[in-house]
């Protein structure tokens, strides 16, 4: 199995929003917990530790690496520059 | 207490002004090091034990002592005491706040000599490894002795000893160092250790109290009595309560020590009303370290002065227990020259990966018990809130992983694993224990391997194997003990007396080995597997015996 990053939500505009929703009228630090609750049940809802690293490294591209790919290319891919 | 035990005498060298000849001499006598000694002084061998104390260990130290250390104990001929005097446990409870979050059973199956687990304070350990050590009559146990110079060269080892009588000085062949986490040997030779310091501190404190409170460990997150840490409760012998508090990197060690910050502390944990009395108080803080090697040239590493972990987990005086259950066997096989010197090299080709897995764990550990940012306390706090409700996140919360006894895969000492065998067990792992009814009874496969090359011969409702096939496992040079095993109605009777032989009785021997007629299994000196087969070939045995015993030095070189 691999990470599905074409697009898979049934249907995404309602998701989004669904998430914004959640965090509404939390502090920040409630906001982070929340985040992290959420992440924690995903993953186990996924629980294939591959599909869950190949997550964390697409999540993590492009926020640290200066020439990294922009989020949410996915980790496969590689792209001349 | 038992100082006759602890007694400095003055050293023969001192008294003859000779010095002394050895073939081993072990530094420490610590449990590792009591370990190392009367595993050698079992296989023959004459050890020095040098030790620059003259007493016990201060304080209850390392309490836990997990099933595979008192299976190697029972070799060691001292388990029973230690399982007597100690309080046997197998649960574990993790509370948040003051309500429980889960429960675990650390031996959910029957069918194990020995438990899960026994607390017992260290000194207690001690003192019944040196009578032990004295009763073997080949451990010289010189209290008050300390190393202070080191030489190692190709052929020997060359210490002074400081005693209060004087210097003298010993030659041997190898020298074993177990001599703690700050190894004085180590500093000696200049060798390093490397690794990770926890900015945490924690308040150990013993307290002897009449309490109803089950034999199990307690942990709790955020307690109420102590918010924002966590609290460690765990049983020890005769009464006295090991309670750990966690009081983060700025607490100041002299002051948190005091009696009366400690007795407020206890107090608003177990209430105003229960009355105890202070035992030892300790304030500490870990590394999880070790050596890059175990070996240096005629010099061996063993236990904390080797690696070092967090306590949490268990995982510091069992993994060095473990050391020397791996290590006494090969020098003596090396010391009878029955083995070539490179038997020596996979001690630290096995144990190294073995600190590593317990250092693994028991920094995970300490990551989830003292989260380092604030992104990981939140992950921490998210995974104790949805243990409560979800009991998938149960198994992120991390209070300790338990001390389970290292399998040495890939060994260099096993030829690999050429038949099929579905149990969960694999090649290089400490032997399951499954209870057996032999001729003189119901007894315990733990008890039959061990000090020796054991092949068992599972015969199951087959017919017997030909005598002279079991037989000849005991010649060659490199001998295999036979066992043989049956199923239950097969015939015990008809086997050669001088064969030792068991029926399965509940059938587990089958079930935790995977075990068809015919299967066999060659289990080490220490009791780790190191080859099985779906069928008994005698030359395929001798091969594996002389791979696992270096018997040809072109047996490793070939791997």
């Amino acid at each position: 199995m691999t990470l599905i990053t074409d697009a898979h939500l049934a249907r995404p505009d309602d998701f989004y929003e669904a998430l914004l929703h959640a965090h509404r009228g939390l502090s920040e630090e409630q906001s982070q917990l929340l985040n992290a609750r959420l992440i924690l049940l995903l993953a186990n809802h996924v629980g294939d530790l591959d599909v869950l690293r190949e997550a964390l490294a697409a999540a993590r591209a492009g926020i640290i690496d200066q020439e990294g790919q922009p989020p949410g290319t996915g980790s496969g891919g590689k792209e001349s520059t | 207490m038992h100082s006759e035990l602890f007694a400095y005498r003055k050293a023969p060298e001192l008294v003859s002004g000779k010095g002394g000849r050895y073939r081993v001499v072990v530094v420490g006598a610590g449990p590792v090091g009591l370990c190392a000694a009367i595993d050698l002084a079992q296989h023959g061998i004459d050890v020095l034990l040098v030790d620059e104390d003259n007493k016990a260990s201060e304080g209850s130290r390392a309490i836990c002592f997990s099933q595979r250390t008192l299976e190697i104990l029972d070799r060691l001929g001292c388990g029973e005491r230690v399982v007597r005097k100690g309080v046997v446990w197998k649960h574990g409870k993790v509370f948040l706040r003051d309500r429980l979050l889960y429960q675990f059973d650390l031996q959910p199956e029957a069918g194990h000599k020995r438990p899960a687990f026994i607390n017992l304070q260290q000194y207690y350990l001690e003192q019944f490894l040196v009578e032990r050590a004295i009763e073997t009559r080949r451990v010289d146990l010189r209290w008050r002795n300390r190393v202070i110079s080191v030489v190692s060269g190709t052929h020997n080892v060359t210490l002074t000893i400081h005693t209060p009588d004087g210097d003298y000085s010993v030659e041997c062949d190898y020298l074993v160092a177990a001599d703690g986490a700050r190894s004085p040997i180590r500093s000696l030779l200049g060798l390093e250790v490397t690794g990770q310091v926890f900015r945490d501190r924690f308040l150990i404190a013993d307290v002897r109290m009449e309490a109803d409170f089950p034999t199990e460990r307690w942990f709790w997150f955020d307690p109420p009595f102590h918010p924002n840490q966590s609290v460690l409760l765990h049983r020890q012998a005769d009464n006295v309560w090991r309670i750990d508090f966690q009081l983060g990197w700025d607490a100041d060690p002299e002051i948190e020590t005091q009696p009366d910050r400690v007795i407020s502390r206890i107090r608003a944990m177990l209430g105003e009303a229960r009355p105890f009395t202070l035992e030892w108080v300790s304030v500490y803080t870990f590394r999880c370290q070790r050596m890059r090697r175990f070996r240096h040239g005629r010099v061996f590493f063993l236990g904390d002065a080797a690696h070092q972990v967090s306590p949490f987990g268990a995982r510091g005086a069992n993994s060095g227990i473990q050391d020397a259950d791996n290590f006494g066997w090969k020098l003596a096989h090396v010391l009878k020259a029955a083995a070539s010197d490179r038997l020596l090299d996979s001690y630290d080709a096995e144990r190294v990966p073995a600190a590593d897995e317990n250092i693994l764990n028991s920094s995970r550990s300490t990551d989830f018990i003292t989260p380092k940012s604030n992104i990981s306390r939140t992950f921490r706090d998210a995974a104790l809130q949805l243990a409560r409700t979800h009991p998938f996140a149960r198994t992120l919360v991390n209070s300790g992983r338990l001390s389970v006894p290292h399998t040495y895969l890939g060994s260099p000492l096993d030829s690999g694993d050429h038949d099929s065998f579905s149990a969960k067990m694999s090649l290089g792992a400490a032997c399951i224990d499954v209870p057996l009814t032999g001729r003189a009874g119901p007894g315990w496969l733990i008890d039959q391997i061990g000090n020796r090359f054991v092949c068992i011969y599972y015969a199951g409702d087959d017919r017997l194997p030909p005598n002279s096939l079991i037989e000849c496992l005991r010649d060659g040079a490199i001998a295999a003990e036979p066992i043989v095993i049956g199923t239950v109605g097969w015939p015990l009777t008809a086997v050669p007396e001088h064969i030792p032989a068991f029926i399965d009785t509940h059938g587990l021997f089958a079930k935790r080995y995977d075990a068809t007629p015919g299967s066999s299994y060659l289990f080490r000196p220490d009791q780790h597997l190191n080859a099985r087969w779906r069928t008994l070939d005698v030359n395929t045995v001798r091969s594996a015996l002389s791979r696992a015993s270096c018997l040809h030095a072109s047996t490793l070189a070939a791997s």
